[in-house]
């Protein structure tokens, strides 16, 4: 037996949660150090796991296998490979950045609060490493009910949380209900919840209504998960009611796992289905990209806009896979233009991750100082704020696809993959990156720190009394931003460190389909 | 020597790791920051300088292949993408301009953002990290091996033109240095337009780069232009056209954005809301070159295209660069804005050098590139003393209890008049820079422009029909005489005549770290087109001619001198030169100017740009705002949200009915439930509310139903 790498990784901010739980509430800061040191050993794990498997990430790594329940034929599977290890590792920092800043930030019900934040990490976790179809199944739930709670209980009373928060559980439930089913109904004719073998048996080859019924209601439970236009519209109030932790992982992690499921499940399951419906997956795509660029452009909250420019990013995730599934060939050219496609939208993952997350910690600042996110209170904070200038305009410029830049590298290859396999989508969904500088300087940057500062509208906004940290922006948000500010510098400069592993797993993976 | 070369990274490396230094520690102290600016793209000048010294040694070879350097840096699939540098000819001859011009201009900010003074800005340290970076970025594009340093370079220009043309929106509004709340607001919204209106160039050229890369597998300038690469790329059939003339297209869509030419060119003029030097930076040795130096870099796709007939990709090139020539020089007669004229000066030149490539001469559109970036650097830094020394005679006016509390722009040339006394200096550099542009013998721009114009008469010669040659030549000709009006009415209102405002009055020259530049820069726009004279045997035609020898389609030779073009465009440029400045050095002020009164509506027309902004305005920017705000309400208000909030409901009143009729007592929840249906979205989830377990429940169960029978179906 090999070091459990993936299960202490997966585990610990479980028993995490369990020892916060236990622990008196009065005692904050203890609270808030014992949670922030249980995030801790999975990231170090994660990042090890990454180092160590880097060269071999095409095939799955630190397989563990135990019988889990024996009447249903469910296994405890657990294994990675080089797309599932980058978004392993994304988890695990974000979930410890959260954790950090939060223990600044949340003042309401502490123990709660981050005993459902590990919870919700091990639930995120799971879902990537699980290698049975049972065990993702049951860790795709796990983290719902946490983020629930999160966006009901913290959020803040004008959003209108409990809405929002029963409109996401409800929105993730149909979808996860619908794959439950489909799942069964796979298992019916392979006999096996194996994810790694499913493909191999054809599931529900002789019977192509249903094959292609289960091949929509799990798309359907990823789509929304994603998401996809039209399956949105719970990520705005979601995100806009969280705080800013749950919007940072609502966005970097949870919007991922529909994203690796498509990849992970939906297309190794359903290669030839994929490929048949690719047109219209990829008209969706289409739309989430442009719609969601526009509808940002239209935003006056500046979490809504972030929310909403997700949704437009994700639509590039989204071409980069249709285009590495609109074709089965495996000759040299085109294997490398699919394998480019999906290396852009596996990274495109990861970027929006950490560019996103960035941006919703930055939101949180300009929160926590104002309590309004209205972009028409704002102006010229450049002046009063530099720091928080320079670390948003570089973040923003990320997120818009600066070459130089984490972003641009994942939009290169999507649309590299996409003019060479889907000319017509590539052409038309280029339109999104206009619209996304659009709606990053116009809105954002010239709104909230160009023009002129007024001192006047600013003492509307800000009260001292109630801000205990420097007015610019303070230690702990720095130290929260800086390994994210390292990544978009890094993937962004020299990519190929990130880029092998991914490289060699979606390599095997469309080379096998 | 091959150590030497190996050095080549360093060349725009200086200026970032200047740029990273001040950003990260030095942005608190002005002076330390500016010192560090200056030291690195001092050095980059020293060690380019040497690199131009050592190709030239290297003799013909090194001109035409080169030296380079890779490294591994996208995996692809079974391959993997390259990152590199290289140095030959033509990428020499931009080394010897580019960080010298930036230098020169680097020296002068210093003078002018007034370091060292009480009232000294805190953001001025910003400014020298925001050029230093600017400069990297033009660096990396001249050493750039491939497309994808190219384009990250052309990207990182783009970031830089942005944050410098809002610069003054950092500023708040005061009457010290005369800017008003207008100007902040104009100087982010211009900064927003550079940016998204070449970022639509942008795309262009990134769509171009990514169909290269899917065609041929390399983004190498030299493996692309390979005769076999061309032939595949001509023999894919893309849009009913070869692939290479739709490449070629979408490449130089990216130039067009870049180098500000028609129909993306309105970007550029308002790009004047940046301080001065940024705009001498912009329009003379980066930006708006790199356009014209890509067109030129990829040049054999252009001429590929070119070759396989009816896919005239070259021919749009010289067509936009023709009317972006005329369009600009036209504009320029009408503009108040002293830098404003100079703006469209600037596209009007840019155009004379896209018609050069456009008639598929590599030497000829980058040889005025070249002395262009140091007379129109020149003009710039000139007007910024101009301007200077206006705002100053401002103060003393102002501390003499002259023209107190008016409110006017030190920009505009209808208050300047009679500054050749006031100014000698200023005046001796400015008048060195427009006889260069308007291309009097033996200024630089002579020499440039007329072999762009010798060039398209050959062409014309040599076939004898009214061919497009013809049509470039009498374009370029044309603009050359309205290129000497505007300049001969630009001299005569600022330095002839008489001071039509207190702040001209007492205006004064500008401090030697300002002027010293200027006499730098106008020695080279006097003497810097010798580098290509034709007595002296073309030099720059052998060290660059051959740079595109590979591709072997591109064949550079030097077009002899040609009397009767020189003498047609110099009587024209004398003419025009001294019309305009007759007509101007004695305009007094509220009198109807001379051109005004000769043009009549023709004169409001130019005054207004052709109206293609407001056209723009109207067909652009509106709608899709407009779109913006109707998808919103797609989204939120009309269908998506209440489709979605009207399942809810009616899954929440299902739910009361079973609830209903299993109690059997009718209470207010029904009545609530049931108005909520009717009553639309929005309020009908609120967590203080019981019945959620159910509602959920009930959406399970229905679609477990659903989804059962779907199956028992199949």
């Amino acid at each position: 037996m090999n070091f459990p790498f993936l299960t202490l990784i997966t585990f610990i901010p479980l028993l995490g949660a369990v020892v916060v739980a236990l622990m008196p509430g009065k005692h904050e800061r203890a609270l808030k150090l014992v949670a922030v040191l249980f995030s801790v050993p999975s990231l170090v794990l994660a990042l090890i796991a990454w180092l160590l498997s880097a060269q071999a990430a095409g095939e799955m790594q630190l397989l563990e296998e135990a019988v889990w329940i024996p009447t249903l034929n469910a296994y405890y599977r657990v294994g990675v490979d080089g797309i599932s290890l980058p978004l392993v590792f994304l988890t695990t920092l974000l979930t410890t950045l959260s954790l950090f800043y939060s223990a600044y930030t949340i003042k309401k019900r502490v123990k709660e609060f981050f005993a459902l934040f590990l919870l919700l990490e091990t639930g995120m976790i799971g879902v990537f490493v699980a290698l049975d179809l049972i065990l993702f199944y049951i860790f795709w739930e796990v983290g719902l009910v946490p983020m629930f709670l999160l966006i009901g209980i913290w959020g803040q009373p004008q959003d209108r949380p409990q809405y929002s928060a029963i409109k996401f559980f409800l929105y993730t439930l149909v979808g996860s209900v619908a794959m439950l089913l489909a799942f069964i109904a796979i298992y019916l004719t392979t006999g096996t919840w194996n994810i790694l073998q499913i493909p191999s048996l054809k599931p529900l080859a002789g019977n192509p209504a249903l094959a292609i019924a289960a091949f929509w209601a799990i798309f359907l439970a990823f789509a929304i998960k994603v998401p996809s236009w039209p399956f949105h519209t719970w990520l705005p109030d979601a995100h806009t009611a969280a705080p800013t932790a749950g919007s940072v992982v609502l966005a970097g992690v949870l919007l991922k796992l529909g994203g690796y499921g498509m990849i992970r499940i939906l297309l190794p399951f359903f290669p030839d289905l994929f490929r048949q419906f690719a047109p219209w997956i990829g008209v969706l795509a289409l739309i989430s990209m442009i719609y969601g660029a526009l509808v940002s452009m239209a935003q006056w909250d500046l979490k809504r806009l972030i929310a909403y420019s997700s949704v437009s990013h994700m639509g590039f995730f989204m071409l980069g896979l249709v285009a590495a599934a609109a074709s089965l060939d495996v000759a040299n050219p085109v294997l490398n233009s699919r394998a480019i496609a999906l290396n852009g939208a596996v990274l495109q993952m990861f970027n929006h991750g950490i560019i996103t997350g960035g941006l919703f910690f930055l939101v949180g600042v300009i929160y926590e100082r104002t309590h309004t996110r209205d972009l028409k209170a704002f102006g010229g904070l450049s002046a009063k704020m530099p720091v928080y200038y320079g670390v948003m305009l570089m973040t923003a410029l990320a997120s818009l696809g600066l070459p130089g830049l984490a972003g641009f590298i994942s939009e290169f290859m999507v649309f590299r993959g996409a003019f060479a396999l889907i000319p017509t989508y590539a052409i038309i969904g280029i339109v999104a990156i206009v619209l996304g500088a659009a709606y990053i300087l116009w809105k954002i940057i010239q709104h909230v720190f160009l023009g002129e500062f007024s001192e006047e509208r600013w003492q509307k906004i800000f009260n001292p009394a109630h801000w205990h940290f420097s007015l610019d922006m303070a230690r702990f948000e720095v130290i929260t931003m800086a390994p994210l500010l390292f990544f978009m510098v890094l993937v962004g400069v020299y990519p190929a460190p990130v880029l092998n592993g991914i490289n060699a797993a979606t390599t095997a993976l469309l080379a096998g389909l | 020597m091959e150590f030497i070369f190996n050095l080549t990274p360093l060349i725009p490396l200086f200026p970032l790791l200047a740029f990273a230094i001040i950003v990260l520690f030095t942005h608190r102290h002005n002076r330390l920051s500016s010192s560090i600016a200056i030291g690195g793209i001092a050095l980059s000048t020293a060690l380019g300088w040497t690199l131009v010294l050592a190709t030239i040694l290297s003799g013909e070879h090194a001109w035409a292949e080169g030296w380079q350097l890779r490294v591994p840096w996208l995996p692809a699939g079974t391959t993997v993408l390259e990152l590199g540098f290289a140095v030959d000819g033509f990428t020499a001859a931009m080394l010897f301009m580019v960080p010298f011009v930036c230098l020169m201009i680097f020296i002068y900010s210093q003078g002018y953002m007034k370091l060292g003074q009480p009232d000294q800005d805190p953001r001025y340290a910003r400014f020298f990290a925001y050029i230093s970076l600017f400069a990297a970025g033009m660096l990396g594009l001249v050493v750039a091996r491939d497309l994808v340093l190219l384009f990250i370079s052309w990207e990182v220009m783009g970031l830089c033109s942005y944050l410098l043309i809002g610069f003054w929106s950092f500023r708040k509004a005061d009457s010290e240095h005369h800017i008003d709340a207008a100007q902040v607001v104009r100087a982010r919204q211009a900064a927003l337009k550079a940016f998204i209106t070449t970022r639509i160039g942008d795309v262009l050229l990134f769509s171009g780069i990514a169909l290269l890369y899917s065609y041929t597998g390399t983004l190498t300038f030299r493996e692309l232009f390979r005769p076999e690469t061309l032939e595949t790329l001509q023999a894919i059939s893309l849009l009913g056209m070869p692939a290479v003339t739709v490449i070629a297209l979408l490449v130089f869509g990216g130039a067009v954005g870049k180098s500000a030419q028609f129909p993306l060119h309105v970007w550029l003029p308002d790009a004047m809301e940046g301080p001065t030097p940024v705009s001498a930076l912009i329009h003379a040795a980066t930006m708006v070159a790199a356009g014209v130096y890509l067109v030129a870099r990829t040049l054999p796709l252009f001429i590929a295209g070119f070759v396989v007939a009816d896919a005239p990709a070259l021919h749009w090139v010289a067509v936009i660069g023709a009317i972006t020539a005329l369009l600009g020089a036209t504009v320029g007669l009408a503009q108040d804005d002293i830098k404003r004229v100079l703006a469209y000066s600037t596209i009007s030149q840019l155009g004379y050098m896209m018609m050069g490539l456009g008639l598929g001469s590599l030497v000829a559109g980058i040889f005025h590139l070249l002395t262009h970036a140091f007379f129109k650097a020149l003009l710039f830094l000139s007007a910024g003393s101009v301007i200077h020394g206006v705002e100053h005679g401002a103060h003393i006016a102002a501390h003499n209890g002259h023209g107190h509390g008016e409110h006017f722009s030190p920009n505009d040339m209808k208050i300047m008049g009679g500054l050749r006394h006031r100014m000698p200096r200023t005046f001796v550099a400015y008048l060195a820079g427009a006889l260069a542009l308007v291309g009097i013998v033996p200024f630089a721009g002579f020499w440039s422009k007329d072999e762009i114009l010798a060039e398209a008469f050959h062409l014309w010669r040599a076939d004898g029909t009214l061919n497009l040659p013809f049509w470039v030549w009498l374009a370029g000709t044309l603009g050359a005489f309205f290129t000497a009006l505007y300049m001969g009415r630009q001299l005569g209102l600022v330095f002839w005549g008489e001071p039509r405002h207190a702040a001209a009055r007492h205006a004064h020259e500008s401090p030697s770290s300002m002027t010293v530049p200027l006499i730098v820069l106008a020695l080279f726009a006097l003497l810097f087109g010798f580098v290509n004279a034709p007595f002296l045997g073309n030099p720059l035609h052998h060290l660059m001619g051959n740079v595109h020898e590979v591709s072997e389609v591109v064949h550079a030779e030097a077009i002899p001198f040609n009397p009767t073009v020189a003498g047609i465009s110099t009587v024209l440029a004398v003419a025009g030169l001294l019309l305009g400045w007759s007509l101007y050095r004695n305009y007094r002020a509220g009198q109807v100017e001379p051109f005004q009164a000769a043009l009549g509506p023709v004169f409001t027309v130019l005054r207004n740009k052709y109206y293609i902004d407001d056209l723009y305005q109207w067909a652009i920017i509106r709608p899709a705002v407009w779109l913006a705000n109707f998808c919103f309400n797609i989204d939120d208000r009309w269908i998506i949200d209440p489709f979605v909030d009207l399942v809810g409901a009616a899954g929440r009143a299902a739910s009361d009915i079973a609830r209903v009729l299993d109690s059997g007592v009718i209470d207010r929840w029904f009545v609530e439930g049931t108005a909520q249906l009717f009553n639309a979205a929005g309020r009908w989830l609120r967590y203080s509310e019981t019945g959620h377990v159910q509602n959920y429940l009930l959406v399970v169960a229905v679609t477990i139903l659903l989804l059962l029978g779907l199956y028992l179906y199949f």
